[in-house]
């Protein structure tokens, strides 16, 4: 199962492939990423055969992680794709309007990687 | 005899006429009244008795005489003193005629017709004279009417000057303090102008805080993730070494390296913010200084971006930014062109989150920054697809105090300042173009 990263900071891949280096070399978890919400649904229509779980910004510019949040839950029907949303807003307007589009779960920044892993591993099995 | 009489008569009403007695002389008046009816009395009696004759051409001496006494040593009256002049002859004459009479001198007959011819002549004598002093005393009454009406146009002219000098005074001193006021009220004025420019700035600063609170958030979040993960990557590097393998150690170290190298990029990341903030509320020194458009255009694209995603969670737009590199280092004073693009950025964030409100068909919110290099000249150009700006107000954008905001949102001094900083502190133009339901761009050239 491939775990797609969306976030504008480029960052976030250097970060994400060394915090999960040990599942990557272990190939317990394999990491896609993309830098918006468009090259996010891009990925999506590419690997749609495959199972995905998005972990997605909410702030970015152009379309944003909420307006993919949305996207992804209405084409993606079955299965449902695990979205969880990941924001430094971590307030009640953005959480409510996450569930509501049908998050399965919000994260806040900064990301606290130990607890990102054991939400990540049952998900993948 | 009876000329006494008629000469007194006229002489009294002379008198009277000439000073005015009975308004200037109240007491001389009545005494010449009484004068006046005693003469016509005794031309009555002179008619009625004639051997009384005697008698009544005494009295009439007499009065006659009294008339010149009074006329020669009352002060009030010397003013017609003249008069003497013309009655002495003929009262000389008529006196010696009645000494004749009185001590019947026959002897003198022959003189009698001498003192008749004389009598006449004096008679002759006082009629032209009291033609003359007539003729004198109204060409000196009209000489003094001309000196009064002078002298009162003097006093009106005098008065009138005063009176103009009066008023003068009081308008010279209602002027000053018009102009005292005035100046007052002008510099209130620029104290209050000086204020407001600083609070539209912390108002600006203030609509900025959440975004440069994630500006800052962002780049600190990596600054701690990496060098967490470089402590791990310390530890297995030692392990590596202990075990002896090299090669893994040295790609661990690589990987350090490269983290250090993004702790460092967001380190600087962040202290360029914090600057950007402190330079942004800091009251402009109006230096210019060569600056990277492109760097401090983008620093202020992402805030004013996170600005007012921080303020509406459901604010989103497409940002199609194109910076032109050949725009490099360009003499501007940094600050007051940040403002201006956080400004106009801003308003490109409103009008276009306005136009969503509005819940149109298939509508996607764009804002579009240009940077463009022309020559000598450097062209930033800040373009929604909004609401635009309705024609009949497009002129009064860029005067102070003017705002379509709702009361308390808007100063109205935004884009009044902009336009003063762009032309006045940078020496460049600020123009629009605007169609309403369209969008509207606004162009910034800058010399280079």
């Amino acid at each position: 199962m491939k775990i797609l990263v969306v976030d504008d900071e480029r960052d976030i891949q250097a970060l994400f492939q060394q915090k999960f280096r040990k599942e990557i070399r272990d190939h317990e978890m394999e990491f896609a990423f993309a830098f918006s919400g468009e090259e996010a649904l891009e990925f999506m229509k590419l690997n749609a055969h495959e199972a995905v779980l998005i972990l997605s910004d909410i702030n970015m510019p152009g379309m944003s992680g909420l307006e993919l949040l949305k996207r992804i839950k209405e084409k993606y029907e079955t299965p449902p794709p695990v979205v969880m949303m990941i924001t430094a807003y971590g307030d009640d307007e953005n959480y409510n309007q996450a569930m509501k589009l049908g998050a399965d779960d919000f994260l806040t920044k900064p990301v606290d990687f130990s607890a990102l892993k054991e939400k990540l591993k049952p998900k993948i099995a | 005899m009876i000329f006494d009489l008629i000469v007194a008569i006229f002489i009294v009403q002379y008198l009277r006429r000439t000073l005015q007695t009975a308004i200037e002389l109240p007491r001389w008046d009545n005494i010449l009244r009484y004068i006046l009816f005693g003469s016509i009395g005794l031309l009555v009696v002179d008619v009625a008795f004639s051997n009384l004759r005697e008698i009544v051409n005494w009295l009439s001496h007499i009065l006659l005489l009294y008339l010149i006494y009074i006329l020669y040593a009352v002060k009030d009256l010397r003013a017609a003193r003249q008069v003497l002049i013309a009655i002495a002859p003929y009262f000389l004459l008529s006196l010696v005629r009645d000494f004749f009479q009185l001590f019947d001198l026959r002897q003198l007959e022959n003189w009698k017709d001498i003192l008749d011819t004389l009598t006449g002549c004096a008679l002759v004598y006082m009629l032209i004279m009291g033609f003359i002093i007539n003729r004198q005393r109204k060409a000196l009454h009209r000489e003094r009417m001309r000196t009064l009406r002078e002298e009162a146009q003097k006093n009106q002219a005098l008065s009138l000057k005063d009176q103009l000098e009066i008023q003068v005074a009081e308008r010279t001193k209602e002027l000053t303090r018009q102009k005292e006021e005035l100046q007052q009220a002008l510099s209130d004025l620029k104290a209050t102008q000086s204020q407001l420019i600083q609070s539209e700035k912390m108002a600006s600063l203030g609509e900025l805080t959440a975004g440069i609170a994630h500006e800052i958030q962002n780049p600190l979040n990596f600054v701690n993730n990496f060098s967490d993960l470089n402590q791990d990557l310390l530890d297995e590097l030692k392990t590596e070494l202990k075990t002896g393998n090299v090669e893994e150690a040295v790609a661990i170290a690589d990987n350090i390296r490269s983290n250090e190298e993004k702790i460092n990029h967001h380190g600087k990341r962040a202290d360029g913010i914090v600057k950007g903030m402190l330079q942004h509320s800091r009251t402009s020194t109006g230096q210019k200084e060569p600056t990277d458009l492109n760097a401090l255009a983008d620093e202020y694209l992402r805030l004013a971006f996170h600005g007012w995603r921080a303020k509406d969670k459901s604010f989103n737009v497409t940002l199609d930014s194109d910076f032109d590199p050949a725009v490099g280092k360009i003499q501007i004073v940094p600050q007051e062109i940040g403002r201006v693009i956080l400004n106009l950025l801003t308003n490109a964030f409103y009008a276009v989150n306005e136009r969503k409100k509005s819940n149109e068909e298939g509508y996607q919110p764009i804002v579009r920054f240009r940077t463009k290099r022309q020559g000598n000249r450097v062209q930033i150009s800040i373009g929604d697809n909004g609401l635009g700006i309705p024609a009949s107000i497009v002129e009064k954008v860029f005067q102070p105090f003017f705002t379509t905001k709702p009361a308390g949102e808007g100063t109205g001094l935004g884009l009044s300042l902009c336009y003063d900083m762009i032309t006045k502190g940078n020496g460049g133009e600020l123009k629009l173009e605007t169609k309403e339901g369209e969008g509207t761009t606004f162009t910034i050239n800058l010399p280079a």
